[in-house]
């Protein structure tokens, strides 16, 4: 996944979020070591400041731990990843609900969209 | 630690023309920063006066506490906005040529970055086309470990994917606590790299601050709010 970053947002913030996506998508699995600081600034082409603070951020949320000898990696803690990758996808369809609830669609009709949409990728 | 670059009260006059009419700055160690202002505005000013390529109409400009001048160009590492280098001359005699002239020049580095370029260290100069000289210098500024980079314009000249190659450049070489001073008006192919940013107008500051916050507290980017204040 390539990195991306909006322009209204701060991309520290930004930063976060993609890291930790790389993280629910296995890209960075579980205990595994991550890139220095400055190779994983330039891969992004940010700032390692910006980066160092990212990666501050999620050491104190737990998901990136610090390894005196050996730099940092991801948590070898699955469920620690699961409860943070499920945080997220709640926090997706709450904002998907809120539109759908926008558009005028009651939850009970939401859900049989996504069932019949479901239904028709199988096919 | 004190400040890499400090300004007080700095001014600095072309005959009856004010090219910077009082600036005050502090910039810290450790930081990208981002240079920024329209034509004109007194960011070319600014970096010859860190060089003492210029001298002070009025106030002080500080380097690592000093005044501009033999003792800072050795922590100095400075990019004109016009080419110097001596035409004749091969790539490889101007690596010579810097690793004489400056201590903290590592040549490994130059030669290194030149590969990644496939610039060949046996051509020379004037056989070169004006973006691949451009690179050249900067590999040149860049191989030094110096405490403070000025960089005048030094994407201008270069297409779009050299210039994603120089900022990247940028990112991976300079020293650690180092200071890079980035001027330019290209803000949109910069903007990802910088801690903060200076808006400089008609000769005075009119804005200092980290990108994060711009980006926090405005809900756009820095180049969007150039060019709100900078509107012609």
């Amino acid at each position: 996944m390539p990195w991306d970053f909006k322009p209204d947002r701060p991309i520290y913030t930004q930063l976060i979020e993609q890291i930790e996506l790389k993280i629910f998508s296995g890209e960075f699995p579980p205990g595994s070591k991550l890139p220095s600081v400055r190779d994983i600034a330039q891969e992004a082409s940010v700032n390692p400041n910006t980066m160092q603070r990212a990666l501050a951020k999620l050491e104190e949320d737990g998901l990136v731990v610090t390894h005196r000898t050996s730099g940092r990696s991801v948590t070898e803690d699955i469920e620690m990843i699961r409860k943070a990758k499920n945080r997220l996808a709640k926090r997706q369809i709450a904002e998907f609900l809120e539109k759908m609830k926008l558009m005028g669609f009651e939850k009970t009709e939401t859900l049989a969209l996504i069932s019949d949409m479901l239904e028709e990728m199988k096919k | 630690m004190n400040a890499i670059l400090e300004c007080n009260n700095l001014k600095k006059s072309f005959g009856t023309k004010l090219a910077l009419a009082g600036i005050d700055l502090k910039v810290e160690r450790g930081r990208i920063v981002g240079l920024l202002g329209p034509n004109g505005s007194g960011k070319t000013t600014l970096i010859k006066l860190a060089n003492s390529l210029l001298t002070p109409t009025e106030g002080s400009i500080l380097i690592g506490g000093k005044k501009p001048g033999v003792e800072t160009k050795k922590i100095v590492s400075y990019l004109p906005e016009k080419t110097y280098l001596n035409n004749w001359m091969k790539v490889h005699q101007i690596i010579e040529f810097f690793a004489d002239f400056y201590e903290d020049f590592r040549p490994e580095k130059a030669y290194d970055m030149l590969k990644r370029l496939n610039i060949d260290p046996a051509d020379r100069l004037k056989n070169l086309s004006k973006g691949t000289k451009e690179k050249v210098q900067l590999i040149l500024v860049m191989s030094r470990e110096a405490e403070l980079y000025l960089l005048d314009e030094p994407i201008g000249g270069v297409d779009p994917a050299a210039r994603d190659y120089i900022l990247e450049t940028i990112i991976s070489n300079y020293s650690d606590n180092a200071t890079v001073i980035i001027s330019t008006h290209l803000i949109a192919d910069i903007e990802k790299i910088l801690d903060d940013v200076i808006f400089i107008k008609e000769g005075t500051v009119v804005l200092s601050s980290d990108v994060d916050s711009i980006r926090d507290e405005k809900g756009k980017s820095v180049d969007a709010l150039f060019r709100e204040v900078f509107k012609c």
